[in-house]
């Protein structure tokens, strides 16, 4: 077995199968009981804080992803197809540049420009298209999906932009030179074709978001934690790693399944398209 | 009597400063199999593209059918268009591809499907509708893309070098192929190509372009026989450039040529009635190496042969007329028994005076 393999086994597979024995143990005080039991699985079905908790993160996870892609395609778009080719790289560095700072820097900006006395508040007031300041937009689960959405940009733009780049442009005369418009060539030629880029850019916002708990923490308030939070707080408040092992094991279970669908419905709705 | 089917009336393209097109007039009409030929960059893609309304026209009109086409979107124009690259979608099967355009039809679904196989037949691709078009071959998405655009029954197909990519028997198969096709369908092929004997095989009119402008409108045996200048006649073909004096002598014509001296010429051989110094063509095939004990027939010069190219049924040889500084292009039959004649052999060339077509 080579060094790669090696590394791989010392850096995944162990502590994923670590975290996996832990499930089926129990916590004993200080000490864990190591008796095999699907005891946490079944607290973690049956208490309806977790399952609130791990329905929420999918829900958010879901809009963070939603808000992101449709965010992320038309830029993706506009650069794609209407950017002169030489700028192109220019237009996607430039892109980049404001996730060069620290993604916890980022969260707080957010907090200074949804808070109750932020600059959205402010300036809304100011130009009096509001009598009070907004408080739906802090410390909810909307301000978890805007901080997201934000922070995952890049990650959602580049594999779409990549995708279009990739569109052979005479595939597009073609579809005008067989009668369609520009709306049904984008529908039926340039959609399909993206679908590669799109899939890849929800799973990248998608397998991440669900597991956050950083921003949640920040600035989601009490109605906006997510499960990872929960699960930090297994681990380190309640000091009952089995639990937590299990919430994260539900959470893996979770995001592979719907990854897997999310794939194969693209591919089956690539077909049905067609 | 029916107008035209395409029309082209002082059409002008220019990118910025560049002018792509500079003033093309042209009528091709219904059923015709015509060729655009010239070299790389002379603007044959830009007027394709014109006609396809992919490309405006900086000035002047097309007409398709009669009707002027300005501000009618390619997707209303009465062309397809086969594309360089094909353009087949990768992401559909043959059949999907074939029945592409069908979408926008009133056509019945069942029907759409019949008419998309039977065409499939048509273009030798029978039974392979279901299969994915990303897992075809060159030739086989050629095909697609002929189907596709035929299937819509345009009266006009734009063709942009369609056998360029393939290799060289698989390019001459299609090339009888697309012919038979385009007799059966009846359909105006509009052919790019930068392929001088891919046009002549294929057109029934050929439109020679250099530099955004049609040098020369004509037959293939015209363009090959009667090019009206240099550079069509170095385009098509190989053709022999000798330097050349035309003088008037009482009621005829002479000319004297180097290697070859002094013949009397027709006026249809000298274009406008050129006098003076002028350039005089001869096609390697009008001229003929005599063998050593071969009597002298017509003309006869004397030359040494510098270069010999062996093409199987061909030799080509290089032959140093004397009192001239190039060597000549002379093609010859390889007959059984006929030698190949060495470099450094000194030979007898035979010629005809009514071979010689002259330029400015
Ligand atoms: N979109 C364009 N912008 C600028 N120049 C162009 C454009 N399209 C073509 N040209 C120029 O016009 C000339 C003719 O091009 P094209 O019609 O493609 O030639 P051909 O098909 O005969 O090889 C070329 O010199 C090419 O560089
Ligand atoms: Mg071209």
């Amino acid at each position: 077995m080579g060094p790669p393999a090696l590394y791989a086994l010392l850096m995944l597979a162990v502590p994923l199968a670590t975290i996996f024995a832990y499930t089926f143990w129990t916590q004993d005080g200080l000490t864990i009981d190591r008796t095999l039991t699907f005891s946490n699985y079944r607290e973690a079905f049956n208490d309806p804080l977790y399952r609130q908790l791990m329905l929420r993160s999918v829900w958010i996870a879901g809009a963070v992803t939603l808000a992101t892609v449709m965010t992320a395609f038309p830029i993706a778009y506009f650069v794609s197809f209407h950017v002169p080719q030489r700028r192109k790289a220019l237009w996607i560095f430039l892109i980049t540049i404001p996730f060069w700072t620290s993604y916890l820097i980022r969260v707080f900006l957010w907090k200074v420009i949804l808070g109750y006395n932020g600059v959205l508040n402010t300036t809304l007031l100011g130009l009096g298209i509001i009598d009070e300041p907004l408080s739906f937009i802090l410390y909810n689960a909307n301000a978890v999906v805007i901080t997201l959405a934000h922070a995952f940009a890049p990650f959602a733009i580049l594999p779409i932009f990549v995708a279009l780049e990739k569109i052979d442009r005479s595939l597009l005369e073609a579809s005008r030179d067989l009668g369609e418009t520009h709306l049904t060539t984008f529908l039926r030629v340039t959609l399909p074709l993206a679908m590669p880029g799109i899939v890849a850019a929800a799973l990248i916002v998608f397998i991440p978001t669900i597991g956050d708990y950083v921003t949640p923490r920040l600035v989601g308030g009490p109605d906006g934690l997510m499960i990872a939070n929960m699960i930090q707080t297994q681990y380190l408040r309640l000091n009952d790693a089995p639990m937590g092992a299990t919430l994260a094991v539900l959470a893996m279970a979770i995001v592979a399944v719907i990854s897997a669908l999310v794939f194969l419905a693209s591919r089956l709705t690539a077909r049905i398209w067609a | 009597m029916s107008g035209p089917i395409v029309a082209l009336k002082g059409v002008h393209k220019s990118y910025g400063d560049y002018h792509a097109l500079r003033g093309i007039d042209l009528e091709i009409g219904a059923g015709e199999f015509f060729s655009l030929l010239g070299p790389s960059g002379c603007g044959k893609t830009t007027l394709l593209r014109t006609i396809a309304g992919f490309e405006d026209a900086s000035e002047g009109r097309v007409l398709l059918d009669g009707r002027d086409m300005a501000g009618v979107p390619a997707n209303r124009r009465p062309t397809n268009m086969v594309f360089q690259t094909y353009a087949v979608f990768p992401h559909l099967s043959v059949a999907e591809n074939v029945g592409f355009g069908l979408r926008r039809s009133q056509m019945p679904k069942p029907e759409r499907a019949r008419a998309v196989e039977a065409m499939l037949e048509q273009v030798g691709l029978g039974g392979l509708g279901r299969r994915a078009a990303h897992a075809l071959s060159g030739g086989q998405r050629q095909r697609v893309a002929l189907a596709r655009a035929l299937i819509l029954k345009p009266k006009v197909l734009l063709l942009d070098e369609p056998l360029s990519a393939l290799d060289r028997k698989l390019r001459e198969q299609m090339q009888h192929e697309l012919r038979s096709l385009q007799r059966q369908v009846g359909i105006t092929f509009i052919l790019v190509t930068h392929d001088q004997e891919e046009a002549l095989i294929m057109s029934d009119r050929i439109a020679v372009m250099f530099e955004g402008l049609i040098a020369q409108l004509a037959t293939p045996e015209d363009i090959y026989n009667r090019p009206v200048d240099r550079r069509v006649a170095e385009f098509i073909g190989v053709m022999n450039l000798l330097r050349a004096e035309i003088r008037r002598n009482g009621s005829g014509i002479e000319a004297e040529i180097e290697g070859l001296g002094t013949v009397p010429i027709e006026a249809r051989q000298v274009p406008g009635g050129l006098t003076g110094a002028a350039t005089a063509g001869l096609r390697p095939e009008t001229l003929t190496v005599l063998y050593e004990g071969q009597p002298d027939r017509g003309r006869v010069t004397h030359g040494n042969i510098e270069e010999e190219t062996y093409y199987g049924d061909m030799t080509y040889y290089g032959v140093r007329l004397d009192g001239t500084d190039r060597p000549v292009t002379i093609s010859m039959r390889n007959l059984p028994g006929r030698d190949i004649l060495d470099p450094g052999t000194r030979t007898r060339v035979a010629w005809s005076p009514e071979a010689l077509i002259f330029f400015p």
